[in-house]
């Protein structure tokens, strides 16, 4: 029998490697991008060499690609930051929106692998929340995945993050049938554990095509 | 004669820039940035070449291999991935893949490794002819 916390250390690590496999595949998409037009440039170069003459019009052409690549990198690598910096104290108070938000554009690729659109709307009102931030990240990915993986003909995923009846909720639309497709039961044992520790509940309405998670203000009181 | 490649990746960026460079090496080359197309493109064109990124969007680019050397084992795949562990590498040579190469890649090391896809098609090809004209002849009974 394992403990919560050896399951979530377990998960933790399976969730963190993840992402920065994720991570790391995006960047080199765009080294692979940059090396291109910096290989273009030298073709260019060359050719300048041997009497033909360069167009400035191209020029400025693999200019504003490299520059679109490092601001795509430049995302992805603030995004990474802000994910790796969600380790750095146990309990914080952070604006869910912001964390979702995060979870999200880190699940984009995982979202295009599948063919689903993964959408987040932004709250009217942000709320904030006090928790543990990395394992509330962690949740919202189980929940994202599972999600993503029966999201029904329209394949579209959205997620909501607003006040609830005693806290907040995130909720998942995704137009599936959690329990029948997926033949695993769900939640299972690793989103059993991080309910327990972050005092969440889930709650599952296939009718609706819905999972919501109802979680306290604040994990110190 | 230019060796006529198909190029897929779902990085437009990517394939166009590439593209370019390989035409200017005298390659004659074509572009998809999905998997699906590709299957497509193999029914109505003949390629030297293959080169297919491991990971895209609508198919995997193990699933995309599968597929293409069912359609013709003569296609000579080269794939490219952001990631080569030893494990993919030896699965896609499993399947008949001629290589798998890092993004990012440098253009002439592709450029040799498409010209050794193109040499081994055309002895394949030669093989096949030579097969046939065997069993006709042979049929005859002369």
């Amino acid at each position: 029998m394992h403990t919560n916390w050896e399951i979530i250390g377990r998960e933790g690590i399976n969730f963190y490697g993840k992402m920065s496999a994720s991570i790391s595949h995006e960047i080199k998409n765009i080294l692979a991008i940059i090396n291109e037009n910096a290989g273009l440039l030298s073709d260019f170069t060359m050719m300048a060499e041997r009497g033909v003459p360069i167009e400035p019009e191209r020029l400025k052409i693999i200019a504003a690609k490299i520059a679109e690549q490092v601001k795509r990198a430049d995302l992805i690598v603030k995004n990474m930051n802000q994910f790796a910096h969600s380790i750095d104290e146990q309990i914080k108070t952070v604006v869910l929106d912001d964390l979702v938000a995060v979870v999200v554009k880190l699940s984009l690729r995982f979202a295009a692998n599948r063919g689903v659109h993964l959408e987040h709307q932004p709250a009217a009102i942000p709320v904030s929340i006090t928790t543990s931030p990395f394992l509330l990240k962690n949740l919202v990915w189980l929940c994202l995945d599972k999600a993503m993986d029966i999201a029904g003909e329209k394949k579209n995923v959205s997620i909501i993050a607003k006040d609830g009846q005693n806290g907040v909720m995130i909720k998942f639309k995704h137009s599936g049938i959690i329990q029948e497709k997926s033949g695993i039961s769900f939640p299972g044992e690793q989103e059993n554990a991080l309910l327990t520790l972050l005092r969440a509940e889930m709650e599952i309405n296939d009718e609706a095509g819905e999972l919501t998670l109802h979680l306290p203000a604040s994990l110190d009181q | 004669m230019a060796e006529k490649i198909l190029l897929v990746d779902d990085e437009k960026d990517f394939v166009e820039t590439l593209a370019e460079r390989m035409r200017t090496r005298g390659m004659n080359v074509s572009t998809n940035t999905s998997a699906k197309d590709v299957l497509d493109n193999v029914d109505i064109e003949s390629f030297d070449a293959i080169v297919l990124d491991l990971q895209m969007p609508d198919m995997d680019g193990i699933e995309a291999l599968k597929l293409i050397r069912a359609k013709n084992p003569n296609l000579q795949v080269i794939l490219l991935t952001g990631h080569a562990t030893v494990e993919k590498g030896i699965e896609a040579m499993k399947l008949g893949a001629l290589d798998l190469l890092e993004k990012p890649t440098d253009i002439e090391t592709l450029t040799e490794k498409i010209k050794k896809a193109s040499t081994r098609k055309m002895m394949l090809v030669q093989e096949e002819t030579a097969g046939k004209i065997k069993d006709i002849i042979g049929g005859k009974g002369w």
